[in-house]
């Protein structure tokens, strides 16, 4: 294996490029070493992109956020500013594993891990989030939503890596939440998952975006739940649509962490209660 | 195979190692540097005996190469002791019992004086929640909680 320690994307990319065998971009190295240590995923070229400018800043962007491709949950929890405009992304963020995890895991490595039941992707999903991406042809936008493709799987082609996560400007009477659930209260993965974000004026939600993760073979974003939401004052009957909906998007599979019938119920229970916790936030909650 | 020459600080003394790119630096401080304080218990970041803080920042030594040292301040238990005087910690650890078999003990012990320095006033449960990666199967943690809420009230009266 060759460890690389490139000072430009542009060096990355060319190092990818050029390698025949097989690649792996490493951050926090929370998954990689993982892979590596248990001879799952031996890569050629283990191409660290610490080194590069920027990759370690979180950065006001258009009234939004740039969050560099290799800053940590951690430092994620630290930013109180980032945290007051998408406290629902920080909390998912911060769900995954433990302090030690923490402190290397990057919500970009969340995302281009692929698992279906990686916290931080609902969360962006449903904040509408996007990530440059840089590759032999050069640089491009995706959705969040548009990353995973499968378990394990993204929509990434040889050579390309993730730069940064972008979050859009708040904007005002905007709030957002993440819950998961698991049968322990730290240091597990979740069974369901469901990220959602809404803008409210006065009462009434003006638009939403919900999703959820763990219970299909990628995060779902899923538009029939946020129409359930808009033009509600998230009063009983537009909470029993929400859940209904998220029920209805489920596809997930029975395993030892819950059966299709636990998930798909527990898919509904927590669409409800994020969208309390947004909506609350929305009107200004702390 | 080559290998990668590192130049790295460890406990405040500057050091200098040869290693194999798929070495961790878990691997590094025990098999190179002979600080065999750090534990590997699982080897997959999650039980946290191998607990060390790189640039202040507590992290898994498992799931970083070696490496990746290069440049860093690694802090390991072997520092926390001065000479003979035991830490705060150390000695609560010892007056409460909150160690059986000690394998988990170095990774807590860095753990929550990492955690101490943050927060020098925590409550029972932060202390819970943050060493929720550190896992110990003899003492049922009571003990170990004890004597970190212990050791952080003796350092806010002492400061």
């Amino acid at each position: 294996m060759q460890y690389h320690t490139p000072g430009s994307f542009e060096d990355a990319v060319a190092i990818a490029a050029s390698a025949s065998g097989v690649t792996r971009f490493l951050a926090g190295g929370t998954d990689v070493l993982v892979q590596l240590r248990t001879d799952l995923v031996t890569p050629d070229d283990l191409i660290d992109i610490k080194h590069i400018d920027g990759v370690h800043d979180i950065s006001r962007e258009d009234g939004g956020w740039r969050i560099g491709a290799a800053v940590s949950g951690a430092e994620m929890s630290e930013h109180a500013e980032l945290g007051a405009d998408w406290p629902g992304v920080v909390e998912a963020m911060d769900l995954i594993g433990s302090t030690q995890v923490q402190g290397r895991a990057t919500l970009a490595g969340n995302l281009c891990n692929g698992s279906p039941a990686a916290d931080s992707v609902p969360a962006m999903i449903a904040a509408g989030a996007w990530v440059t991406v840089i590759g032999p042809d050069g640089e491009r936008w995706i959705a969040v939503e548009d990353v995973p493709v499968g378990p394990g799987k993204t929509s990434l082609t040889k050579g390309e890596v993730e730069k940064s996560v972008h979050l859009p400007a708040r904007g005002a009477g905007g709030g957002d939440a993440y819950l998961r659930f698991i049968p322990r209260t730290e240091m597990d993965i979740a069974v369901v998952g469901c990220g959602l974000s809404l803008t409210r004026e006065g009462d009434v939600i003006t638009a939403a975006r919900v999703s959820l993760g763990a219970v299909a073979p990628t995060a779902l974003l899923v538009a029939d739940a946020a129409a359930a939401l808009i033009g509600s004052a998230l009063d009983d009957a537009a909470l029993d649509a929400l859940a209904a909906a998220a029920e209805a998007a489920c596809n997930p599979i029975t395993d030892k962490r819950g059966t299709i019938r636990f998930r798909t119920h527990v898919a509904g229970v927590l669409a409800k209660r994020a969208a309390k916790i947004a909506y609350d936030r929305a009107g200004g909650a702390k | 195979m080559s290998q990668i020459h590192v130049t790295t600080t460890v406990n405040g003394d500057e050091v200098e190692f040869l290693c194999d790119p798929r070495e961790t630096l878990l691997d590094v401080l025990r098999d190179r540097l002979d600080l065999t304080g750090a534990k590997e218990g699982c080897g997959t970041g999650d039980c946290g005996a191998c607990s060390v803080t790189v640039d202040g920042r507590l992290v898994c030594s498992c799931l970083m190469l070696g490496a990746e040292a290069e440049g860093k301040e690694i802090a390991t238990v072997e520092g926390m002791a001065t000479d003979e005087k035991l830490h705060p910690l150390q000695e609560k650890f010892i007056e409460y019992a909150a160690l059986q078999c000690g394998i988990c003990t170095p990774g807590i012990l860095v753990a929550t004086q990492n955690l101490l320095e943050k927060n020098p006033d925590p409550t029972e449960t932060e202390v819970r929640y943050w060493l929720a990666g550190n896992l110990c199967r003899c003492t049922g943690y009571d003990k170990i909680i004890r004597a970190v809420m212990d050791t952080a009230a003796d350092l806010r009266g002492a400061s």
